[in-house]
């Protein structure tokens, strides 16, 4: 293999991929990227096995092959050399060195047979469909911070992806939960979801997905089968001829039926704002010595009461105007979980359906709303 | 020995508690020989108290035909010695040597199954007595506990020594088993002078020969140096704390991390850790040992289920719950499996508790046969914190209620009023009932 690339072509295409490579690996070649030039262009690909990361740069092929070299070593050497240098890649006879050079530096790298390289790609993928990566992203943000760490619930471990019907019209929904709380986002089904399988998308995917979304104008393919899903992101901006595409592993499980869990008879309902109201709970959280101790939410007569007390340290709290006509009420959260979700929320105002100190409660934002969220209160 | 007693300054005589001339060897009132003379005895109120050979002594108290026969206290033909008497030792009988041996070494000895309630009601005594001296006193086990005499001089009227040999002989006149004690100017040192003279013993190390002391003695004599460390250092070269204290603390530390601070200090003599009365635990746990080995997960099953019940309940009644739960098996051939697992919120239920053992349990059933099976929580917190509805998991709120209506049964009916069929119709050892 002998082939010529732009540094910015490489570098952009390397930091796409070499994040899927994981930094300690038992087999050698999933330490690695594969290189394969032909036909005008350089295709560059790594995975985890579980999930696969690929994409092709334009170059000036003088003389096709392919070869595999450690992914985070060469994304370091090209992130290092000058701006604007040409690369030249060379694989030596002895089947075992790549020659990278550029002006007046040169590397020498170990090479193993592209031959061993895992491929993820083989199977079929009946349903295809596509959507604008501004939605996908939205959906991919609005849920991802609620997705359970725990191995043992290991089909929580990620984003569900689905098509409900609702409103009189098929919805494309996205779930994520961690017993704790539970973010939903949904947006109009695009053609030819309808149909697609219940899926759930693993964590690491979903932070490969929000990372590869760039151009926000973007169309992101989306294809489905059993057990994988293929996403490809369109060419985005200058230099990129090739389209990034990701193939995942889909988490082989279960979602819970989580409707159920979406509290529909909450009738006590409080406005506020939203950003005074996560600066507060920032505010008075600050007396907790752990991350994510309860903050109280004290309701009642056009105000709330935030109140955290940490026996070790003292007290803080915090008054908010509201709008709130119910019975008084009294409510723990974690706050961290209420910071998250205030983050979440597009409109200023916030909205939050409450029944009672035990109960789920509901959160959206305010007026029309494509997304929701409930959390489970603690006892205080 | 240590080079303390009978030296040439004033002490006292334990059995008369009168004051005892320098170079004294017997008792100039009653003839005792059981002098005690140290140079800085007035100034040491560290001590480290406890029982000899506890359960044996209790029991031979109890039935005085059991006086002049070794004794070994511990559980059935497949258990361990928990106590042996200082007759069945002189045979080479140890605590935690299993029965089999025990028996071998010594098979003239007379067993007896262990009476946990009576012990823990003579435990609580001498905890009481030792609670008149000062409130400082901290527990290790059901039969030692750290005391700090500082300042209690002018309460008792007798520096710490003699309150100490005072309490000494109360324990034995009222309570009627003997305890061994140890001065030291800190806790380190004084765990180590009450294991110097045992039975009966009252030793002391002072500050000045600390060092001197220790430099002679083995490495294992430091708190929390087990074998896995002792074989390190002894790789490297260690084997006596006196090596220790000629090399530096930072050197120490580079090689053996935190633990070569503490090798450092220990090796000194110095040890700044306090008595602290209410030293909350940091584990709950139960274990089991079998009459035989158990290969068969569904066998080992009822039996983790009923520890597992064990802890919770304990953890209930503490008012608290941990985050990690730990299961612990012993193989055949005496070696100690542990796997733990984090739960996503802390627990004190039975269910969950046995829920995350039994899939630890169920991976390490490979046909490997069991002696021994135990499950434990730890990073304990307050109870409000455990158990949060989950909100997808409707089957763990549904036990966790059906737990709770077993657990208000119990407290009506007693402990065996209800019981989940797994457990049913099987004991402790999960044999048939």
């Amino acid at each position: 293999m002998k082939v010529t690339v732009e540094r910015a072509h490489l570098l952009k295409s390397l930091n796409h991929v070499h994040r899927v490579v994981e930094r300690r690996n038992t087999i050698p070649i999933l330490s690695n990227v594969l290189l394969r030039a032909e036909g005008g262009e350089l295709k560059l690909k790594a995975t985890d096995l579980d999930l696969e990361v690929s994409e092709a740069i334009p170059a000036m092929v003088a003389e096709p092959g392919a070869t595999t070299v450690p992914a985070h070593m060469i994304y370091d050497i090209v992130r290092k050399l000058q701006d604007g240098a040409q690369i030249e890649l060379a694989t030596r006879n002895d089947g075992a060195t790549l020659d990278l050079k550029a002006g007046r530096s040169k590397f020498a790298l170990q090479m193993l047979p592209e031959t061993d390289f895992p491929d993820l790609t083989a199977g079929t993928f009946g349903h295809r469909f596509s959507l604008s990566a501004a939605d996908l992203k939205r959906l991919v943000d609005r849920t991802q911070f609620a997705i359970s760490t725990e191995e043992t619930r290991y089909y929580l471990n990620g984003i569900y992806f689905h098509t409900v019907e609702a409103g009189g019209e098929l919805r494309f929904r996205a779930v994520a939960t961690d017993g704790h709380r539970l973010a939903q986002a949904e947006m109009v089904a695009p053609h030819g979801s309808e149909g697609m399988p219940g899926i759930i998308v693993p964590r690491k995917t979903v932070g490969e997905i929000q990372k590869l979304v760039e151009d926000p104008e973007a169309k992101v393919g989306v294809e489905v089968s059993d057990s994988k899903i293929r996403l490809t992101f369109a060419a985005a901006g200058e230099g990129a001829t090739g389209a990034v595409v990701l193939t995942s592993k889909l988490i082989d499980g279960t979602f819970p039926e989580y409707g159920r869990v979406i509290p529909q008879g909450n009738d006590k309902e409080l406005k506020v704002d939203r950003d005074e109201f996560a600066a507060a709970v920032d505010r008075v959280s600050t007396i907790s010595s752990e991350r994510g101790r309860a903050v109280k939410l004290t309701v009642g007569d056009g105000r709330l009461v935030l109140t955290v007390v940490n026996p070790d340290s003292g007290s803080a709290t915090e008054e908010l105007a509201v709008e709130y006509e119910s019975d008084p009420l009294d409510i723990g959260f974690n706050s961290r979980y209420l910071l998250d979700i205030a983050g979440q929320l597009e409109t200023d105002t916030a909205v939050f359906r409450l029944a009672d100190p035990g109960s789920p409660t509901l959160i959206h934002d305010f007026g029309q709303s494509n997304a929701l969220y409930v959390l489970m209160p603690m006892r205080v | 020995m240590l080079p303390t007693q009978n030296s040439g300054v004033e002490g006292f005589c334990r059995d008369c508690l009168v004051p005892s001339r320098p170079g004294a060897w017997r008792c100039a009132s009653c003839g005792s020989p059981r002098l005690v003379a140290h140079p800085e005895l007035d100034r040491l109120s560290i001590a480290h108290v406890d029982c000899d050979a506890f359960y044996a002594s209790i029991e031979k108290r109890d039935d005085p035909s059991l006086r002049d026969v070794p004794l070994i206290v511990g559980g059935g033909k497949r258990g361990v010695v928990s106590t042996a008497c200082y007759l069945a030792r002189i045979h080479g009988v140890r605590s935690a040597m299993p029965m089999f041996k025990a028996l071998a070494a010594c098979p003239q000895a007379v067993v007896i199954k262990p009476n946990m309630e009576k012990y823990v009601k003579v435990g609580r005594q001498v905890r009481q007595l030792m609670l008149e001296l000062t409130p400082l006193v901290e527990p290790v086990s059901i039969d030692e506990a750290f005391l700090d005499l500082s300042g209690t001089d002018r309460l008792h009227h007798a520096t710490p020594a003699l309150t100490l040999a005072r309490f000494a002989k109360r324990v034995e006149d009222e309570i009627g088993i003997t305890i061994s004690v140890g001065l030291a100017p800190n806790k380190f040192l004084a765990k180590i002078a009450s294991d110097f003279e045992k039975p009966r013993g009252f030793s002391v190390i002072g500050a000045a020969e600390a060092r001197t002391f220790l430099a002679g003695q083995p490495v294992t004599l430091i708190w929390g140096v087990g074998k896995a460390l002792a074989g390190t250092l002894e790789r490297d070269g260690i084997r006596q704390i006196g090596q220790l204290q000629s090399m530096d603390e930072t050197a120490l530390m580079k090689r053996y991390g935190i633990m070569g601070q503490r090798l450092a200090r220990l090796s000194r003599g110095e040890d700044d850790r306090r008595v602290t009365p209410d030293r909350e635990a940091k584990s709950v746990s139960a274990e089991v040992t079998f009459d035989e080995d158990i290969a068969a997960f569904a066998r080992l099953e009822p039996i983790l289920r009923r520890l597992s019940e064990k802890v919770s309940a304990r953890l209930k009644k503490a008012g608290i719950g941990g985050r990690t739960v730990t299961v612990k098996l012993k193989t055949q051939d005496f070696k100690t499996v542990t796997r733990n697992r984090r739960l996503s919120d802390p627990s004190q239920l039975a269910d969950r508790i046995f829920r995350a053992g039994r899939e630890l349990v169920e991976r390490e059933c490979d046909g490997r046969a069991f002696r021994l099976i135990g499950i434990g929580v730890a990073d304990l917190v307050p109870a409000e914190a455990c158990d949060p509805v989950d909100l997808v998991d409707e089957g763990a709120g549904r036990r966790a209620k059906a737990e709770r209506a077993m657990d208000a049964v119990r407290a009506r009916f007693g402990g065996e009023a209800v019981e989940l069929g797994l457990i049913f119709g099987t004991d402790r050892r999960g044999r048939d009932r």
